[in-house]
């Protein structure tokens, strides 16, 4: 396992390196838009990120309240956090590319503003798990994941009955992509997604490690306040 | 009447009666609705049809944030004497106490906003120009869906250490498009431009997707050890 991640990171390491050479050099600069369309190498690659690692996170936290599973919980807090920053990546490219290309930073638009709310969402989520610190900590969070996910299609919804401004995905169609722009941003996507997966990897096991110390902790006290007790009490020492 | 109706009712006129004795959770309600209607009118100072455009907000806003106050002393009040373990240890469904909660809450701030419309309107000069019969339906579609969430997270952030702040937290993000909902449909109704049939949709599948979800996971919230 040990082996795979330091393979992996390597991996990513270099991907993301290719994938820097490929959006900023390699890649031909837009027409209409100019240079600034290269931040779309970032920004999607990120969203799809965010999506996958708000997905897992449901998952994780389903797993967590049929299984009761700890390892679960903690790719529930690892696939969050590290969401939650790739969500913010998506939240501010999105507004530097808008502001040239629209002449706006910011639409109340369907893909914006659910993207928001899901952000909102996932920020709530984390200030939960920090406000409480209890062993129903997970069972809270992993209710209030399965709230959120409900609530992402109807946001979807109320906000797409107004009409939408923000570039329909361009993938879709057949390619209205030309094809070195194509290969830069495939390259990208699989960087960064590989990225996403190392860095919420890297969390999971850092979580699991940081309840493992707790628990050393607790039980070091436990067997402290043991000898400690007995040692005030000489009495009782004597008497064994 | 089944057992679990009848725990629901028992529930229910419990918590009614202990709020008719006191009167905390709507005197505070209906005090804070009245500052907010007195400062958004200070702060904005509408004209008629700038009101008609802004008022869905203003109203709704309003008594979101007033129902907050209802929302947060549901659970806090069996925190007192262990009454929310004696619910636990007993054998009674929770859903029966979580509907008595709910339907509690409902009464309570649909009280709240029949006190407080006819001063908004007083305020605001508000006037419908769609059918403002339609205003019924939205009210309590939308009044549903605040506080059949609320009342769940507020049973979730009863859990946590500052909880009075944590149920805002929680309640708001969840309850955007139900708001937008409310809002929108209260702001076509009363400027009277087109229907205002699709949000009444979105509040109403909104109310039947989160009541089922608050039902099927209630327990769980409950009983987490």
């Amino acid at each position: 396992m040990k082996r795979l991640f330091s393979i992996l990171s390597f991996l990513t390491a270099v991907l993301l390196i290719y994938g820097l050479y490929q959006a900023l050099v390699a890649a031909p600069t837009e027409r209409t838009m100019g240079d600034v369309q290269r931040i779309f190498y970032y920004h999607v690659p990120s969203a799809w990120t965010a999506f996958c690692l708000f997905f897992t996170n449901l998952f994780a936290s389903i797993a967590y309240l049929i299984w009761k599973n700890a390892k679960a919980d903690a790719l529930a807090v690892a696939s969050a956090e590290v969401g939650v920053v790739f969500c913010t990546i998506v939240l501010i490219t999105g507004p530097i590319w808008a502001r040239p290309v629209w002449g706006i930073w910011w639409t109340w638009d369907i893909r914006l503003t659910t993207t928001l709310v899901l952000w909102l969402i996932y920020v709530a989520y984390l200030m939960l798990r920090r406000f409480s610190d209890t062993a129903q900590t997970p069972v809270l969070a992993a209710v209030l994941a399965i709230f959120g996910a409900l609530d992402v299609p109807l946001v979807y919804f109320s906000i797409w009955f107004f009409r939408t401004q923000h570039p329909q995905p361009v993938m879709g169609k057949g390619g209205s992509l030309a094809p070195p722009m194509l290969y830069a941003f495939l390259m990208n996507l699989l960087a960064f997604t590989l990225f996403g997966i190392m860095v919420c990897w890297s969390r999971y096991r850092l979580e699991l490690l940081r309840r493992e110390v707790e628990a050393a902790h607790a039980m070091e006290s436990l067997v402290g306040a043991e000898t400690s007790a007995k040692a005030s009490l000489p009495l009782s020492r004597s008497a064994r | 009447m089944s057992s679990f109706w009848s725990l629901t009712l028992a529930t229910l006129v419990k918590d009614i009666r202990l709020e008719w004795r006191t009167k905390d959770a709507l005197n505070s309600m209906l005090f804070f609705s009245l500052l907010v209607v007195v400062i958004f009118s200070f702060s904005f100072d509408p004209y008629a049809e700038q009101s008609r455009e802004i008022a869905g907000g203003l109203v709704w806003v309003a008594f979101l944030f007033a129902s907050i106050v209802a929302l947060n002393q549901t659970w806090a009040r069996e925190l007192r004497n262990q009454v929310l373990d004696g619910y636990r240890i007993s054998p009674a469904p929770a859903n029966a106490l979580f509907l008595a909660k709910a339907v509690g809450n409902f009464i309570f701030v649909l009280l709240l906003e029949a006190l407080m419309t006819p001063l908004f309107i007083v305020f605001y000069n508000l006037r419908a120009l769609g059918p403002a019969w339609q205003l019924i339906p939205v009210g309590v579609l939308g009044t549903w869906a605040l506080v059949v969430n609320g009342t769940f997270f507020a049973a979730l952030s009863v859990r946590t250490r500052s909880r009075e702040i944590m149920l805002p937290l929680l309640l708001f993000p969840i309850s955007i498009p139900a708001i937008q909902g409310m809002v929108e449909a209260t702001r076509i109704l009363l400027a009277g431009d087109g229907s205002a049939r699709f949000w009444i949709v979105l509040l109403l599948t909104y109310d039947v997707v989160f009541t089922t979800a608050c039902l099927g996971l209630f327990g769980t919230i409950l009983h987490a050890e």
